[in-house]
């Protein structure tokens, strides 16, 4: 299945044990909000794991850890699990300064983020 | 310390501005010959520093004034870096308010001072007369804050980042 609900998700996968949401640009102040709201309606249907691929964003700011941090909250409610993957040096960089890097569990590529 | 001509910035406090500043801003470092994982820091800080005066400054409003300067700077042992200031006439907060939230909580909100902080080599808010805010950082070439960032830190050097920050 391929959807467009913003102008970061490119696409939107299911697979029998995980939902995958390509994104791609900037995940900044001006992108996060309506991000949230996509991954939000994505979160609702309760998908076990929810995988974030993110080699095509090139940087994030607080704003867009907050918005993952978030929608980690809601899919650990369920006992959900949200997995990233393709994680470039800028991003992660923010990742391990804010140390969600030790709470986020982040993959190398798809195939371990499906089965992580 | 040596300075030369600054570079201004006006723009208006909307978030669809901070593209632009960013992509500027990373021009910049290149030329003064900053590597990868500096610029974007610098791009970094300017970017969080930006979305607090927009979110907390001027409270979302989107058509009100900051102005970003940028200077090529040498500290007093030679190394070359970049200063920066961002001025807004948003609202006034204590200077000696503005600090980041402990990490050991995992939740959305309050870690752009703990970036900005943490990838700046000197950090200062002030409250200048006419209101409004103004920050002055400066990031060098070789700094301190090089050394953290882009490299996973060990318990060391996050317990040297976190007394940075203070």
């Amino acid at each position: 299945m391929s959807t467009n609900t913003n102008n970061l998700v490119k696409e939107v996968r299911k697979a029998p044990e995980a939902t995958i949401v390509a994104l791609s640009g900037d995940v900044d102040l001006h992108h996060s909000p309506a991000l949230h709201a996509a991954l939000v309606d994505v979160a609702g249907d309760r998908p076990k794991r929810l995988v974030l691929d993110m080699s095509g964003v090139p940087y994030i700011d607080s704003s867009g850890v907050g918005t993952f941090v978030e929608v980690f909250g809601r899919v650990t409610a369920y006992k959900g699990k949200m997995v990233f993957f393709g994680l470039n040096d800028r991003v992660r960089s923010v990742f391990e300064i804010t140390k969600l890097d030790k709470f986020f569990v982040i993959c190398q590529n798809e195939d371990q983020a499906t089965q992580a | 310390m040596s300075q030369s001509v600054p570079i201004e910035l006006n723009i208006t406090s909307s978030a669809k501005c901070l593209p632009v500043v960013r992509g500027a801003v990373e021009k910049m470092a290149k030329v003064e010959g900053f590597g990868e994982m500096d610029s974007h820091a610098l791009v970094l800080a300017i970017d969080e520093a930006l979305a607090n005066v927009i979110e907390h400054g001027y409270e979302g409003k989107d058509d009100q004034p900051i102005t970003i300067a940028l200077m090529s700077v040498k500290s007093k042992d030679g190394h070359p870096g970049i200063a920066v200031t961002v001025r807004d006439k948003g609202r006034q907060v204590d200077p000696g308010k503005i600090k980041g939230r402990p990490l050991e909580e995992v939740r959305p909100g309050g870690l752009g001072v703990h970036i900005i902080k943490s990838v700046m080599d000197e950090v200062e808010y002030s409250c200048p007369p006419d209101g409004g805010m103004l920050l002055r950082m400066v990031k060098y070439l070789g700094g301190a804050a090089s050394a953290a960032f882009g490299n996973a830190p060990e318990e060391g050097q996050a317990k040297g980042l976190a007394q940075k920050g203070e």
